[in-house]
């Protein structure tokens, strides 16, 4: 079972995608295939034997490149998939920065798809009529927000998704390359909100290609390649690992 | 770490645990009322985007019954010369109808093509179906409006009868929540569902006894036509409008057994296959 102060624990998680050879869509090819013996997957294991742990208060970085397996693992915490084997088990109130803006729809306006996509997150009406002012505040769309999503610029649809997602401190917050969003000055902003989380003892796991983010935030990083943990272990040491691999791979 | 006024409230944290044993159709019903706010601004949405740009707005979920009840009016009343008051039968039989192959194919869609939602966020994979049907059910009590009007201008009597309309409406509900996660089940594996469904309804449509009585038919057929689930629920939402006659205990019975079973049976496998959906998509 979990220890007293883990929040996330991976417990040789694998994920197995069966990907067919060639994609059988209709019922009649897979019958003919089937009949004949012809349907063939091939095996790709997406993460394989993974364990890790994640404490109260940290903040967790996963590092690796393309196709490494690092979505999959977010995606696992977020409860959007589950493990082929092994175990996941993840404690409080997860907000899924990867859901942001999840559901928005561009014929309704700013205020209908902050409650639509609060919805989705798992709030219910009420507490989403608490949030709504301080949603809007953060947003800085408090003149657009009973026009239609499709008047908005990309950059607004990204800071209303950005508040709506981060509106209450959770109690781990998944992060994916998400400190792009907006313009400068939001970014900024986005970083201090995620900066006062932690220090409120929010637990955020943090995917990002960035190596300066992942130094500046991260307390622990696991590189991940293929599927499985290279290693685990101080942001510092760990990145600088990585990057080393990284540079003799290319040279 | 020490044990601090905070750590009391982390214990009582809720844990997800993806190795959790319980029997999934009952978490999926807790998981179902737990996101039912979701259900209702799904359907709010809906029902707002569709009729968001168009002129006359919601008016149309009461004028298309309409418009279509007078089409087939002037089609087949001239055909179906012993029916009397012709529209008020086939409007009545028609909004069922409309309802069950509607709601059915929003929910397969919603399933087949909303699978940018699966990969981004957990929400109980079930709420879109149902989502879907209760905005058909909605659009159904829209279309009660038109009915009425009909109902009175053709000169069938109201009568008390009506007031029995809620249950084969909850029956109908049912079924196509059945059709619909079943649907939306084999719609993950095989996405040409969607289309061959579209083929389905039209067949299934003139195998139910909605511009026909069920009598024209020979003998023989009728005995086939009666195991259409659709039948007594179609039959059961219009005899007490248009004849002001209950259906017997045992069509009701057998009727609700039969949308009851199917509900449970789809239900069941829907939360089974649940699990694969965010691989599949």
């Amino acid at each position: 079972m979990m220890q007293q102060d883990e929040m996330i624990r991976l417990e040789n998680v694998t994920v197995r995608y069966r990907l067919p050879q060639e994609q059988v869509r209709t019922f009649k090819e897979y019958a003919i295939r089937r009949l004949k013996g012809k349907i063939q997957n091939i095996e790709f294991l997406a993460l394989n034997n993974v364990s890790l742990s994640v404490r109260k208060g940290e903040v967790f970085g996963l590092i690796g490149p393309n196709g490494a397996g690092k979505t999959t693992l977010l995606r696992l915490v977020a409860r959007v998939m589950y493990p082929s084997q092994g175990r996941v088990i993840v404690r409080g109130k997860v907000a899924p920065l990867l859901a942001m803006g999840a559901g928005f729809h561009s014929e309704l306006t700013g205020r209908e798809n902050i409650f639509l996509n609060g919805a989705i997150l798992g709030f219910s009406r009420r507490e989403m009529e608490a949030k709504f002012d301080r949603i809007v505040e953060f947003a800085e769309l408090r003149d657009f927000i009973d026009a239609p999503l499709r008047t908005y610029s990309s950059g607004m649809v990204a800071r209303l998704g950005f508040a709506v997602a981060t509106d209450s401190a959770p109690d781990v917050l998944i992060v994916d390359e998400v400190l792009s969003v907006g313009d400068i000055a939001f970014q900024e902003k986005g970083l201090t909100r995620i900066r006062q989380f932690r220090e409120q003892g929010t637990t955020i796991f943090l995917v990002s290609h960035s190596m300066s983010t992942i130094q500046k935030m991260c307390d622990r990083v696991a590189w991940l390649n293929h599927g499985e943990i290279i290693k685990t272990g101080s942001a510092k040491e760990v990145v600088a690992q990585f990057e080393t691999a990284m540079d003799s791979k290319n040279s | 770490m020490a044990i601090s006024p905070s750590n009391e409230k982390f214990q009582t944290l809720p844990v997800y645990d993806s190795a959790q044993r319980g029997f999934a159709p009952l978490i999926e019903l807790r998981e179902i009322w737990r996101y039912r706010d979701l259900v209702t601004q799904l359907v709010q949405r809906d029902i707002a985007v569709r009729y968001k740009r168009s002129f006359l707005g919601v008016a149309w979920t009461m004028l298309n019954p309409l418009g279509m009840m007078v089409i087939l009016s002037v089609v087949f009343s001239q055909i179906f010369h012993t029916i009397e008051r012709y529209p008020a039968y086939v409007l009545t039989g028609l909004i069922a109808w409309t309802f069950f192959s509607q709601s059915t194919s929003a929910a397969i869609n919603a399933m087949v093509w909303g699978g940018d939602f699966f990969r981004r966020i957990y929400v109980p994979r079930s709420i879109f179906a149902i989502a879907a049907i209760g905005t058909g059910l909605v659009n159904l009590l829209f279309a009660l409006v038109p009915l009425v009007l009909v109902i009175l201008v053709t000169g069938v009597p109201l009568r008390w009868t009506i007031l029995f309309i809620p249950i084969p409406m909850l029956l109908l509900v049912c079924f196509a929540l059945a059709v619909g996660m079943l649907l939306s089940t084999l719609g993950i594996y095989f996405p040409d569902i969607v289309e061959m469904y579209q083929i389905i309804l039209l067949a299934w449509f003139y195998f139910t006894p909605i511009l026909y009585p069920v009598d024209i038919l020979p003998a023989e057929i009728q005995k086939w036509v009666k195991l259409n689930p659709m039948y007594p629920i179609i039959e059961m939402f219009r005899q007490p409008i248009y004849e002001g006659k209950l259906p017997t205990i045992e069509t009701f019975l057998l009727s609700s057994g039969v949308c009851l079973f199917s509900l449970l049976i789809a239900f069941w496998i829907f939360v089974q296959k649940s699990n694969d959906f965010a691989y599949r998509t």
